[in-house]
């Protein structure tokens, strides 16, 4: 009984302590994060410019939607901006499935056991390490419509009859970004699922191999269900990172309006048409886009924060 | 005959994964060592290791400056983050107090806000602040990118260690402070290498924050540096130069990777939430 009171002292100061370990790291959040954050959202509310930050006035929605002169008028009744936010869905939609797909297959050849494993591993992550602006330029100098290799290779093997001006039209260029954002992700994608296929007890793959279950029916009725909370939480945090797609779309399609992305497209009201209040309304949109999907995600339960409740 | 068919499936596979991965970067490889009319060749092979595009790309501008820049700025975000992380770690995975949950629940937020989102407010502060075109505005935003990761990674990491030290430290009368950089920061060392990693590439391929915050050729990082590489003529870029360049940045990082490949991999996984 008499511990009681010691041990409760001991718990505050402790509890004390903590708060101040997480001080410095709350006020650096606060000012990096918070207030950026903040702020942008109301200059969205302002006719705000670049060049004049400070003259900014309160103008209400009006960049969001505003009727003037009998005509709409801004973000949200810009025909680019609706192309824009389609299109990152769409982009994001493809990419990640194509990733989930090929990091599966990565993963499964992976989780073999075979000589040299962790070199094939190392090998398998150089395309995640290597810059996103490096990747682009590398991949627009393979898609290089005169001297590219890969319009090469297809002329080479007859599958097209004169070179591809892949960046030239909007719609090859935006699959040319899937595939470079295919081929930077994919191991991390890969990587993800084999730490989950590793993790899972080998028990019940004896027994599929004793009963001569064929393996493609072991993985679609065993392996799958098994790992599907890992590959969801994979999914849900590669989709979140594809809608706010930026450097590959800018360095690989040269700015063009036909494969803006929605931070594409919010940068180039922020920065070259120097218009602060439409621009941070755009990136207000596609916070509100992301905070929703995160909130909904982690309401649904999908992640428990808590290492303990998890395990 | 049908485990020799399977074997050998297996092993194109293996084949096939491995050229999808390393193609490009040895296609850049070998361009970079090309000139003139040599780069237009499409052998696969190179005829000849021409040198003239390295010498050219830290003659023609200060490439070497731009990678000082980017070293300068990475180390900085990922020391500050480490340091910061570590306190943050301490009382968010070993104390419970009320509202953990809570801030966690921020700290994973705003690893999701996109930099597009902070990037009018935060060019506000940095103006604001005097450090527009220095490079330290450059790791103040950066920090946006890397605090929330670390803290999450080394929260993970935090948890799993065995709690009898910490309770003996306790009970010998240490601080808290003692307890943490004494007692479990010796611990935490296997987990801080791969975070510090993890860190300093998030802050190494940065780029929109660096292309807004920057102006001048001598705060140029890494990544502005080669989008904004261009040649003599508007037509075509010096493709060579680009891929010599391109080479120069990604040979450290590739080393770096295939020596902590195993601890980046823990890392990356502690990092994405357990579901």
């Amino acid at each position: 009984m008499e511990a009681r009171p010691v041990e409760s002292g001991l718990v505050r100061a402790r509890i004390r302590a903590a708060w101040i370990f997480l001080a410095p790291t709350l006020v650096v959040l606060l000012a990096v994060a918070g207030w950026p954050l903040a702020r942008t959202i109301w200059f969205s509310l302002t006719d705000a410019e670049l060049g004049r930050l400070s003259e900014a006035r309160f103008i209400g929605f009006a960049n969001y939607l505003e009727r003037y002169e009998g005509e709409w008028l801004g973000v949200l009744a810009d025909p680019l901006w609706w192309d824009a936010v389609w299109r990152t869905l769409w982009f994001a939609l493809v990419s990640v499935g194509l990733e989930a797909v090929l990091g599966m297959v990565v993963a499964l050849a992976l989780n073999a056991r075979f000589p040299m494993r962790g070199l094939v591993r190392a090998v398998v992550l150089i395309p995640w390490a290597i810059p996103t602006i490096v990747s682009a330029r590398i991949w627009s100098w393979m898609l290089n419509d005169q001297f590219g290799v890969i319009n090469h290779a297809l002329m080479g093997l007859g599958l097209i009859d004169a070179p591809v001006a892949w960046m030239a039209n909007a719609d090859t260029a935006l699959w040319a970004v899937v595939i470079v954002d295919v081929w930077k992700t994919t191991p991390f994608m890969a990587l993800l699922i084999l730490a989950a296929l590793q993790m899972l007890p080998t028990d019940c793959y004896e027994a599929a191999r004793v009963d001569g279950i064929h393996p493609v029916r072991v993985f679609f009725r065993v392996t799958l269900p098994l790992i599907r909370p890992a590959l969801t939480v994979a999914l849900i945090f590669r989709a979140l990172d594809a809608l706010r797609v930026f450097d590959l779309i800018y360095v690989l399609t040269a700015n063009s309006a036909g494969t803006m992305s929605m931070s594409v497209y919010a940068r180039q009201l922020l920065v070259e048409f120097q218009d602060v209040g439409q621009g941070s309304a755009a990136s207000t949109l596609l916070f509100l886009v992301i905070a929703l999907l995160t909130l909904s995600v982690v309401l649904l339960g999908r992640l428990k924060l808590d290492g303990e409740a998890a395990r | 005959m049908i485990r020799l068919a399977r074997h050998l499936g297996f092993a194109l596979l293996l084949l096939a994964i491995g050229a999808f991965a390393l193609f490009p970067f040895y296609h850049a490889l070998v361009t970079s060592f090309r000139s003139g009319s040599f780069l237009f060749v499409p052998a696969m092979l190179p005829e000849a290791l021409d040198p003239r595009n390295y010498e050219l790309v830290f003659t023609q501008q200060d490439f070497g400056r731009t990678i000082l820049n980017s070293v300068l700025v990475a180390a900085t975000v990922t020391g500050v983050s480490l340091v910061l992380a570590v306190g943050a770690a301490y009382a968010l995975g070993r104390v419970r107090f009320r509202g953990r949950y809570a801030l966690l629940l921020t700290i994973l937020g705003v690893s999701m806000f996109p930099q597009i989102a902070v990037l009018s407010g935060m060019f506000e502060l940095i103006r604001a602040l005097g450090l527009y075109d220095t490079l330290p505005g450059l790791m103040l935003a950066n920090l946006m990118l890397t605090l929330p990761f670390t803290i999450w990674v080394l929260t993970t990491f935090m948890r799993e260690l065995p709690k009898e030290l910490e309770e003996a430290a306790y009970a010998d009368g240490a601080s808290a402070l003692t307890v943490v950089t004494r007692v479990l920061l010796p611990l935490l060392w296997p987990a801080l290498a791969p975070t510090a990693l993890l860190a300093f590439i998030v802050s190494w391929n940065e780029f929109l924050f660096a292309l807004t915050f920057t102006l001048s050729e001598e705060t140029r990082t890494v990544p502005v540096a080669i989008a904004l590489l261009s040649g003599g003529s508007r037509q075509e870029l010096p493709w060579g130069l680009v891929m010599a360049a391109s080479t120069v940045v990604t040979i450290p990082i590739v080393a770096l990777v295939v020596a902590f490949q195993r601890k980046i991999v823990s890392g990356l996984t502690a990092g994405a939430v357990k579901g």
